[in-house]
């Protein structure tokens, strides 16, 4: 690890300040989780690291009648153990719930939990690989390579590497957005919007400025969401990252599903809603014959690699898992 | 990662100058709980050396050591760190606290697990510089006196083999009874995922769990 400076603030200004006048080489650090994890393995490489854990105001956890507001410096934990979140919004609780370990989601949070990157082996690992995303113009030796846990959805020939989180999946299928702020102000982004496609610049992951920082995410709230679920599947049980995960919400009125929210989680280069898939439930009668054509619906179009294709069943069953679930809960009194 | 002993571009770190009349140990309580002399824990400051040399007006240069303050299992420790270091390293290295056990580095083992703040986490993901004011509780500073009941639990219920996960396992275990998690096998099992045991002793680490959550004070 190359030498660097840390600093400790306590203002946004002074971030936004720091951001602005120190350029590429400095990074934000909250849980540290992954930068410093990354930094370890030489792939992220700062110079100075600004702590932003010091500022006031960022850690609310706010569940109101019309948005839910997550700080970004709120902890997964504490999200994740809100009792109202857990009652009325499992999708949201179980997406936190089911990552990482306890002592990682004490320590992680919301913001940077967000802007996480990839678990490509040839980006994390792979010093010796070529890797577009760590080394822009080099390559992607996943391409045609061990693609196990790459992307069917949203690749290009110069990167298949996964978004790998959970919780931007789930808030995507709820219509989040987040609070920013740089030098030019305030700026409100829709979540679906901030994780970039890779195309030729898989080095550039959202549309965040170089000075810009995410203050809050806000989640619209609506009455249906306890008929929710974040079904994941794993390699195993607890504590690994998915192999295909869906995120799924439901309003059923009469027996009959008047609005769906489907998203994908693991498959994907970036947090991936299916509106097809979604259309294709409204108006209908939830039966598990219904809920797996909707899930073989959810992997239309998808585009497996070598080691990957397993996932297009796989993916259209958990599909079909989480809206039985969700529709059972659905029934709560 | 370089070694904790050598300055920022590798130089063998310089002799100690006298000591720093503001680098001190203060004991909140005097009581042994590994830290033996005030020796293991007023390391020798970087003032006068080399990377403290290369300070720029406008902050603190690349590289240059920081002060850092915070309690160890009611020690309160003051020291001068490399801004790289994890906490894990800090206390191990510097502080001759060994309990805390190197497994991965990299988050994914748990045998590192220390509370900070009274919250378990991975110690070898946490930059020590966040640590500042903090409070610290390591395996050291457990069942001080008399066995904690996680640790009678663990020789009880054979929740080890060769122990290299233990103090982590512990520590991680005692948060998971705090935390109100240790209702239901399945529950221990997904707070407990974090620390992996290479031996298989995990029946016992569960029952284990069970035990010392019926007789722990939380």
């Amino acid at each position: 690890m190359q030498p660097l400076t840390y600093a400790k603030a306590t203002t946004l200004d002074e971030v936004v300040a720091a951001l602005t006048s120190q350029g590429e080489g400095v990074r934000l650090i909250a849980g540290g989780t992954t930068l410093y994890d990354l930094m370890k393995l030489g792939v992220e490489q700062p110079r100075s690291v600004i702590d932003i854990t010091g500022i006031e105001g960022l850690a609310e956890i706010t569940v109101g009648p019309d948005e839910l507001i997550f700080g970004a410096l709120a902890s997964m934990s504490d999200v994740a153990a809100t009792p109202a979140l857990q009652q009325d919004y499992p999708i949201l609780t179980e997406s936190l719930q089911k990552a990482a370990s306890q002592q990682l989601r004490n320590m992680a949070t919301m913001g940077g939990n967000l802007l996480q990157r990839t678990r490509c082996n040839y980006f994390r690992n792979g010093l010796a690989y070529p890797c577009n995303k760590r080394n822009p113009g080099s390559g992607c030796a996943a391409v045609g390579g061990m693609d196990r846990g790459h992307a069917l959805f949203g690749g290009s020939d110069a990167c298949i590497a996964v978004y790998p989180g959970d919780l931007a999946v789930a808030l995507v299928a709820m219509d989040a957005s987040v609070d920013t702020q740089s030098a030019r102000g305030l700026r409100s982004i829709p979540l679906v919007d901030l994780h970039r496609l890779p195309d030729q610049s898989p080095d550039l992951e959202t549309i965040l400025a170089p000075d810009e920082l995410i203050l809050r995410i806000r989640v619209p709230a609506v009455p249906y969401a306890h008929a929710s679920t974040y079904h994941k599947i794993r390699d195993r049980e607890s504590y690994a990252f998915a192999v295909v995960s869906a995120a799924v919400a439901l309003r059923i009125n009469d027996d009959r599903v008047g609005a769906a929210h489907i998203a994908l989680g693991g498959v994907a280069t970036r947090p991936w809603r299916v509106p097809a898939a979604e259309a294709a439930l409204v108006g209908q009668r939830m039966t598990p014959a219904l809920a797996l054509e909707v899930g073989h619906a959810a992997f239309d179009g998808a585009v497996p690699g070598q080691h990957n294709a397993f996932k297009i069943e796989l993916g259209a069953r958990t599909v079909a898992d989480a809206l039985m679930i969700a529709t059972q809960r659905s029934t709560r009194t | 990662m370089q070694n904790e002993d050598t300055t920022a571009d590798g130089t063998p770190e310089p002799s100690p100058s006298p000591p720093d009349p503001t680098f001190r140990v203060n004991r909140r309580e005097a009581i042994g709980v590994g830290l033996t002399a005030a020796g293991v824990v007023a390391l020798p400051s970087f003032e006068g050396g080399k990377a403290h040399a290369q300070t720029t007006p406008r902050g603190p240069a690349i590289g240059a050591t920081l002060p850092v303050r915070f309690m160890v299992n009611g020690t309160d420790v003051q020291i001068e760190i490399d801004p790289r270091s994890s906490l894990l390293d800090v206390l191990r290295e510097r502080l001759h606290l060994t309990g805390a056990k190197k497994g991965c580095d990299h988050g994914q083992c748990g045998a590192c697990t220390v509370h900070v703040d009274g919250r378990a986490v991975a110690s070898c993901l946490t930059l020590a510089a966040k640590i500042d004011g903090t409070e610290v509780l390591t395996i050291e500073g457990i069942g001080v006196d008399a066995l904690h009941p996680m640790q009678q639990a663990f020789i009880d219920h054979d929740a080890l083999q060769c122990g290299y996960c233990t103090p982590g396992q512990i520590m991680a275990a005692i948060a998971c009874v705090q935390e109100g998690n240790a209702t239901t096998v399945e529950r221990i099992r997904e707070r407990m995922s974090g620390n992996i045991c290479r031996c298989g002793a995990y029946v016992g680490i569960v029952a284990a769990i069970q035990d010392a959550a019926l007789k722990m004070e939380v």
